[in-house]
């Protein structure tokens, strides 16, 4: 294992330190309950929204706390879960009175804790909904399986809650546009290498050299077949088509178009990567609204990348133009 | 007649802590084909939790000792391991309520009523590929053994059995729960993480109890 380092055990908290000491400005770290939060929080009559997971998708969630977005957000171990303890220090200390949204990936653990942490929100007298976020269409959606997981839609949906919230809208409203945000949205990913788990010291998976692994998720779990590495036209198809044939369909809606690395994948061929994907999207007759490219929800140092596709009304576009202002996602302020 | 006492709980549970520590990297191992490569990194972080929560207070009475376990667990594994082990010792310390030295049946029940609590919180079944692969045959082991007449030694040391097998069971199921189950038919033919550390809890039990 290479890494920038000091101790497996340290990662997260140091990587913690060092976001308070970038953006001190505007986040406040709360780190005996390792929780991110806005530096601004709680805030009164507004919805507060939290999110949270295992630590190792940088920007995501820390790095998109701030005005537009999360008031807070929970880093578990790495690739682990935050506890319910976390949630509800981050649920208590955003509390402006009109209830908190919890953002939960559908990840069995992460789904788990924030079903514990509400409880507890619960009986400190604060309102929680929660919002679990299941796009991806590798996985098999089943009543006999943990269904699909949450991985790319989450960032979209950040970004389109967070605005509304800040608009002053009501817990139910903002919590229906969250959901609504999650049935239209879908994606795929792949990776060219795996990532390692600083505290497993060895990557989680081997791959050839000339193999990828197609439709895998965020934590270096293997994903849903192995291909032999193919050209980028053709990677684009293996995951754009599963997305496209999964998405609601919309007769010439357009679709916030995301195009995600997973770390380890500089954004030249990001670009190229997203080039691909537009020309599929026109030739299907699909128009782009907006896009996005770029390492917004990573695992570790993994090479790939994901597509995500998000069927978008006016409403969605003119909440993802909002202006946003966190270390991980800025515009319009 | 033996009976399990507060003493015996706490030797029970650092006796899993050190078996835990010692099997981490094995555990994690087993995660890292089929799962995200954190089960004994974390379940190691949570026990030595425990252990340190044993340390700094007089053990107590046997059914505080296990909801302080389980509480320390949720608090400090995170995953699904956390919530699933935390509310298993948590159950199992409300089973043993009063906190009097108890005899194998009552155990018996406080097991199974850990047991209930995994079902209720991961929504698991037999088959899944889980940790309730092992506990399942050796909470049935035990109270078979229990109603034939054993004692509580003899009881775990057949759970432990029973657990042990259900473990290896595990290797040709499909996953139907946890990140395993992403992998559908790629899960086969690994063992699963939870049922593994659930067969060592069980053999902790029969190494330290009564």
């Amino acid at each position: 294992m290479k890494k920038l380092i000091n101790d497996p055990a340290d990662v997260v908290r140091e990587a913690l330190l060092g976001m308070q000491a970038a953006h001190g400005d505007r986040l406040r770290v709360d780190h005996s309950n390792r929780v991110v939060f806005r530096a601004d929080v709680p805030r009164r009559g507004k919805v507060g929204l939290v999110s949270g997971g295992g630590s190792g998708h940088e920007p995501m969630h820390g790095g998109f706390v701030g005005p537009g977005m999360l008031d807070a957000a929970c880093a578990g171990e790495v690739f682990t879960s935050p506890v319910p303890d976390q949630m509800l220090a981050a649920t208590l200390g955003v509390d402006g009175g009109a209830g908190v949204l919890h953002i939960v990936k559908n990840y069995t653990g992460d789904v788990m804790n924030f079903e514990m942490a509400a409880e507890l929100a619960a009986e400190n007298g604060v309102e929680v909904v929660s919002v679990v976020t299941d796009d991806d269409v590798a996985v098999q959606d089943s009543l006999y399986t943990a269904g699909r997981r949450g991985v790319g839609v989450t960032v979209l949906l950040e970004k389109i809650a967070g605005a509304a919230a800040e608009e002053g809208r009501p817990l139910s409203e903002v919590a229906d546009l969250a959901r609504r945000v999650d049935e239209q949205g879908r994606s795929m990913g792949m990776a060219l290498t795996s990532c390692t788990v600083p505290a497993a010291g060895r990557p989680t998976f081997e791959l050839g050299e000339n193999e990828i692994e197609v439709g895998i998720g965020i934590h270096g779990e293997p994903g849903r077949e192995r291909r032999p590495l193919a050209p980028a036209r053709e990677v684009a198809a293996m995951l754009v088509e599963p997305v496209l044939a999964d998405l609601p369909a919309a007769d010439g809606a357009p679709v916030i178009a995301f195009l995600n690395g997973m770390g380890g994948t500089p954004l030249i061929e990001l670009y190229i990567m997203y080039s691909e994907v537009q020309q599929l999207l026109e030739k299907a007759g699909v128009p782009v609204a907006r896009s996005l490219v770029g390492n917004y929800i990573t695992s570790l140092e993994m090479a790939g990348c994901s597509v995500t596709l998000l069927r978008a009304d006016d409403e969605l576009v003119r909440l993802w133009d909002a202006p946003v202002n966190t270390p991980g996602l800025r515009w319009g302020i | 007649m033996p009976e399990v006492t507060a003493e015996g709980l706490e030797r029970w549970l650092r006796r899993f802590a050190d078996v835990v520590h010692d099997h981490a990297a094995e555990l994690t191992e087993l995660d890292s084909a089929i799962g995200d490569a954190d089960h004994g990194s974390n379940m190691d972080r949570g026990m030595r939790a425990v252990v340190g929560a044993l340390d700094d207070g007089a053990a107590g009475a046997a059914d505080a000792m296990l909801k302080k376990a389980g509480m320390t667990l949720v608090s400090t594994v995170g995953g699904a391991s956390g919530p699933l082990y935390g509310t298993f010792f948590l159950r199992v310390g409300g089973g043993l309520a009063g906190g009097q030295a108890v005899d194998a049946a009552t155990l018996g029940r406080a097991l199974r009523a850990g047991l209930e609590g995994v079902v209720a919180r991961g929504k698991a079944e037999p088959g899944d590929k889980t940790m309730v692969d092992a506990l399942v045959p050796a909470l049935d082991a035990y109270d078979a053994a229990v109603a034939g007449g054993a004692g509580i030694a003899e009881a775990l040391s057949a759970a432990a059995d029973a657990a042990e097998e259900g473990c290896a069971a595990t290797i040709p199921l499909v996953a139907r729960k946890g990140r395993a189950s992403y992998l559908g038919p790629r899960s086969a033919g690994h063992q699963d993480p939870g049922a593994t550390s659930t067969a060592l809890l069980l053999r902790s039990a029969a190494d330290s109890l009564p």
